[in-house]
């Protein structure tokens, strides 16, 4: 099964491709309004289909101000 | 996901507002919206001078060069709290100052140890309520940025308060119908007193989300840390739980906000009391509505290293 990674913080996920990337957040039991996902550094939006080998960095959004 | 505007590739959606947009639309859209603020609240003028709240992250950063682009007359302000949890307040003014270098603007750095003689954590070890630093660090920030301003002569310290911001905040003060934190809570905070800056919130308008995607699409490097004391803050919670409601219905977190904007102009939680007065503390001169020292002196002086200003 192909997959792709997605890196939060220091944590690692190894997640199946062809999903969302909303899907996949949902999925590692993130919240997808409170983080934005890069891939190679630029920003993507949530509904980004995953592809195979994909490296996708998620940036928290919520601050406790 | 597409571009309302250009078809291309959509790097952020906004379901509250039905519009998708790609890097460089958004790049525009974000400070059209802040300009549409600052006039809708008549914040400032461009011949006034602006002191920009910056903590080194996403939120303050943004609008320090949202403001920049737009042609206002700024300069920045960091408080450096001393919080040396994980290097988070040296770390934080490296960003700030970063920042400031790289767009050649000016940022006042006020070291609130090497000031005061003493930082936060060792201020809530002194009050015997470290959880609740957040209290004693909100009463020092807004006394050094209320002096830097007198003191500089700006005409208005903005800070960066988005709508999530603001709806956590209002929602915690609505649960515990805290009547005079939401008569005090809005967009423009006008001075009362001659020594007394105006406040204003040019985000207000703003997701949370959106002003963290301003940041990455403009290339605004941000300390990604969060703030020791602020990792178990009620703030965070609520926000967890707005979210929660806007997933189930976009855009109540904006409608909740506008909401009470609109009731608060319309006098639903105006109370027939009295002006307070305001008069000079004792020892910072700073206006209080304490008889003899504001609540920053009064702070100090359950510290048992304290030192005047």
């Amino acid at each position: 099964m192909p997959t792709a990674t997605i890196k939060y913080h220091k944590r690692e996920w190894t997640v199946e491709s062809g999903m969302t990337v909303r899907a996949a957040i949902e999925k590692i039991g993130l919240d997808p309004y409170a983080v934005l996902a890069l891939r190679d550094k630029k920003l993507i939006n949530d509904q980004t289909i995953i592809e195979p080998g994909d490296e996708i960095r998620l940036v928290n959004v919520i601050s406790g101000g | 996901m597409k571009c309302a505007k250009c078809g291309g590739v959509a790097v952020i959606g906004m379901p509250q507002h039905r519009l998708n947009l790609c890097a460089e639309h958004f790049a525009e859209w974000v400070p059209s919206m802040v300009q549409r603020t600052i006039e809708r609240y008549a914040m400032f003028t461009p011949n006034e001078r602006i002191l920009v709240a910056v903590s080194g992250g996403k939120d303050s950063l943004s609008l320090w060069e949202i403001l920049v682009r737009l042609g206002y007359q700024t300069e920045g302000l960091y408080i450096n709290l001393g919080i040396t949890h994980e290097d988070y307040s040296d770390n934080s003014q490296r960003y700030a100052e970063a920042f400031a270098a790289s767009h050649n603007l000016r940022l006042h750095v006020v070291n609130v140890r090497e000031t005061y003689g003493q930082a936060i954590p060792d201020l809530a070890r002194a009050r015997k309520r470290g959880a609740r630093a957040c209290s004693a660090c909100g009463t020092v920030k807004r006394h050094i940025m209320n002096r830097v301003a007198y003191e500089g002569g700006f005409a208005a310290i903005a800070t960066g308060h988005q709508v999530d911001d603001e709806a956590a905040t209002l929602l915690q003060n609505v649960l515990r119908w805290q009547a005079g934190y939401l008569l005090r809570q809005a967009p423009v905070l006008p001075s009362t007193h001659p020594k007394l800056a105006r406040k204003v919130k040019p985000l207000c308008h703003l997701y949370e989300r959106e002003t963290a995607a301003y940041a990455l699409v403009r290339g605004i490097e941000f300390v990604d840390q969060e703030c020791p004391f602020s990792v178990n803050a009620k703030t965070i919670f609520y926000k967890g739980i707005l979210n929660q409601l806007e997933r189930r219905s976009p855009g109540t977190k904006m409608q909740f906000y506008l909401s009470f904007l609109q009731a608060r102009e319309e006098g639903l939680f105006r109370r027939e009391a009295p002006e307070v007065e305001l008069a000079a503390c004792r020892r910072c001169g700073q206006p209080t509505t304490a008889e003899e020292l504001c609540a920053f002196c009064r702070l100090w002086e359950t510290a048992p290293r304290a030192q005047s200003e």
